[in-house]
């Protein structure tokens, strides 16, 4: 059963990595990073029931219980960065690199 | 007073007196221009007494003085000693070259009176007379070299004196770079004497007992870069086009520098060599060939010219040539002796020509200066005298002195160089007679303004010694001894040859002389002959020379530093530099496409990264598992 879990959880992993990179709305972005951290959570759950062993999921609650204040942030700041550009597309929001290149 | 201290001062007091000078000429404003005076003549005046201190000390008692100044280099084996050394050779150089400059120095008083930059030319005329007196002094040719150098520094500064007119600057640019051009020559023959016998020190002394170490292509090769060097100096063909040039400086410089002594350098120094010269017979030889034509090509480039200086600058050139022969048949003492009297009758005639020069509102051209017999008598006459000494009239000293070189060279057997030689000393009185005549033979009158007591001193005490300065070198057909070719003691030659030769080779001389001066005389006293003579002729133009060097010289290097300057340096160096630079930037930029600001892809390259490290673990696992 845990080869199954760990393909499933790497199929969201792959779905999260490909959204987070090809998807330009940051809250799509931001559901693609969500979507990571449960693909992870979903393969530390599935380890821990195979080892009978709850100190992951412990370590899963945790990385919900992280997750949702980072929801809260995220929240705040698609506002401010709508409120900069009025929009929420990711690249518009390239001021890190080099305008010449 | 010790003797090495003798020899410092004499050294270094007009040194001292062109620092003095230089100093409150920078530092101090509007000083009254009787300091400079007293600076310099006081400098040259120690000098001068002091050199001839030393002249009769050696000349009656062969005393020799040495002064030890310091050890300039002491590397293992080798050191270089700055040291001076007053050897009958260079005691003869002093007693003229001192008291020759003090009396310039005297005249320049009176020729640069008022002049903007006074100060500024007594600096560089006492600075001139100090690296004299270290290349006529230096112990070892090193030091003789730095004076070589000194004075041809001076000699620029000095030419190019009034700067503000670019000709002056040219002038002394000129004569700076083919005086370069000799001292290469100097330079390297030192090099290769240096890397063959510099073991064993490196005075003179050293130098001439380890000759025989040398084998013979060497020694040629050294003694011809050294006259290489004789030539630029003493302007002999080809690097004599400065001369000429050089008298754009002021007159007293003409004189001092470039007729008595800085001139005379290049004979000095091939004297000098003498056991070198003696060893190598074909450099002597073609040392005399070169004088020869030297001479000749002068005297008649000079029977052309208009302008005063120009005609003496001529005249100095082929009485160099004289001595060059003398040198080169292996008169040694008898080529010294002939520079000994050219000093003092060359000088003479410079002074006498910035005399007129300033008397008559800076005319130089002769044609525009005739008639003015009555208002310089002075002058004039002694002018005549000093025309009559060049010509090699009896008894005056030059004729001592040339006579003796054209026995010299009548007994060598070298009989085309005899006639060479009599040739131009034919052309010699031709040339200065013309120049007298059309001066001082014509009608009409002009005004000149008087001229200061302090330039027609010297000159009348110059005039006295080069009419009586043969007395020292009487030849023993006269009943005398030869003192001072006794004293010098170089390796000279013997000349075999009866009195009866030497008594008909002087009366022919003589005669043919007065006859060339007869001509010259119904040539061109009295008449408007001058007036009428072709200009455009081959002479008139000096043989083209000057175009002939731009042509062959100066325009292929213009085009060569400019093919430098445009091609390598500019398109190949700078254009690669350049572009090495821009293909690096393009580089950059290639990397900075990755680098665009987007969060998106950053993540991607962390997925990459995240990637790599996984299969580098899954392959390091595998390898140990």
């Amino acid at each position: 059963m845990l080869k199954a879990y760990m393909i499933l959880s790497i199929i969201l992993f792959s779905i999260g990595v490909v959204g987070l990179v090809s998807r330009r709305n940051i809250i799509v972005i931001y559901m693609s990073i969500e979507l990571l951290l449960n693909a992870v959570n979903l393969s530390l759950i599935a380890i821990s029931a195979d080892l009978a062993d709850s100190s992951a999921q412990v370590m899963s609650l945790i990385i919900i219980a992280i997750a949702g204040s980072e929801a809260a942030l995220f929240m705040s700041l698609f506002v401010v960065l709508f409120r900069n550009k009025g929009s929420l597309d990711a690249n518009l929001f390239d001021v890190l690199g080099d305008k010449h290149g | 007073m010790g003797d090495s201290l003798l020899l410092n001062i004499l050294l270094l007091s007009p040194l001292l007196s062109a620092t003095l000078i230089f100093l409150i000429n920078t530092l101090v404003g509007h000083v009254k221009q009787y300091i400079f005076t007293f600076l310099a003549l006081a400098g040259s005046g120690v000098s001068a007494l002091f050199a001839l201190y030393v002249s009769y000390n050696s000349y009656f008692e062969n005393k020799l003085f040495v002064s030890h100044l310091f050890t300039w280099l002491d590397i293992s084996h080798f050191s270089i000693e700055v040291a001076l050394k007053a050897d009958a050779l260079s005691s003869f150089m002093i007693l003229f070259v001192a008291p020759v400059s003090f009396l310039i120095h005297v005249y320049a008083a009176g020729y640069m009176h008022k002049d903007e930059s006074y100060g500024r030319f007594f600096a560089y005329f006492n600075l001139f007379i100090f690296f004299m007196f270290l290349l006529v002094l230096a112990d070892n040719p090193i030091v003789m070299f730095i004076g070589w150098e000194g004075v041809g520094l001076t000699s620029y500064s000095l030419i190019a004196f009034y700067f503000k007119d670019i000709k002056n600057t040219y002038a002394g640019n000129k004569a700076f770079i083919v005086n370069r051009i000799g001292d290469f020559g100097f330079l390297s023959a030192l090099m290769l004497l240096f890397v063959m016998i510099g073991d064993d020190g490196f005075s003179f002394e050293a130098i001439f007992s380890n000759l025989g170490e040398i084998n013979t292509p060497m020694l040629t090769l050294i003694a011809l870069l050294l006259f290489v060097g004789a030539m630029g100096k003493s302007a002999q063909i080809p690097l004599f086009v400065w001369l000429p040039d050089a008298m754009a400086g002021p007159t007293p410089v003409s004189a001092l520098i470039h007729a008595a002594t800085m001139v005379t350098a290049g004979v000095y120094m091939v004297a000098r060599f003498a056991p070198l010269y003696n060893i190598t017979v074909n450099v002597s030889l073609f040392i005399a060939y070169i004088g020869a034509f030297s001479a000749l090509f002068a005297a008649v480039v000079a029977t052309r010219q208009y302008d005063i200086k120009k005609i003496l600058a001529y005249s100095t050139m082929s009485q160099l040539g004289f001595m060059f022969m003398a040198l080169g048949v292996g008169a040694y003492s008898t080529a010294l002796f002939h520079m000994f009297t050219h000093a003092f009758f060359k000088a003479l005639l410079f002074m006498g020509a910035g005399a007129i020069i300033v008397a008559f509102h800076h005319k130089q051209d002769i044609r525009e200066l005739r008639g003015i017999r009555y208002s310089v008598p002075f002058i004039s006459s002694m002018m005549f005298i000093a025309s009559l000494t060049i010509s090699a009239i009896p008894p005056l000293s030059a004729f001592f002195s040339k006579d003796a070189i054209m026995s010299a060279l009548y007994a060598s057997g070298h009989i085309d160089i005899f006639f060479i030689a009599l040739i131009a000393s034919l052309l010699t009185a031709f040339y200065m007679f013309r120049m007298i005549f059309v001066l001082f033979f014509s009608k009409g009158y002009q005004e000149g303004i008087q001229s200061n007591k302090s330039m027609i001193y010297p000159m009348a005490i110059l005039t006295l010694l080069s009419v009586f300065a043969g007395v020292l070198n009487f030849p023993e057909i006269f009943g005398g001894n030869l003192q001072i070719s006794h004293w010098l003691h170089l390796a000279d030659k013997t000349i075999e040859m009866s009195h009866l030769q030497e008594i008909l080779l002087m009366s022919l001389n003589t005669v043919l002389i007065l006859g060339v001066i007869f001509y010259t005389y119904k040539r061109y006293a009295y008449t408007d002959k001058i007036e009428h003579e072709n200009n455009t002729s081959l002479v008139a133009n000096k043989f083209y020379i000057d175009e002939l060097y731009n042509m062959m010289i100066v325009k292929p290097l213009n085009y060569l530093s400019g093919f430098f300057d445009k091609k390598i340096s500019n398109s190949l160096i700078d254009n690669s530099i350049n572009n090495l630079a821009f293909s690096y930037a393009k580089f950059g930029r290639l990397f900075s496409y990755i680098e665009n600001g987007n969060v998106r892809f950053y993540a991607l390259y962390i997925l990459f990264g995240v990637v790599l490290v996984f299969v580098y673990l899954y392959w390091l696992l595998g390898a140990t598992l």
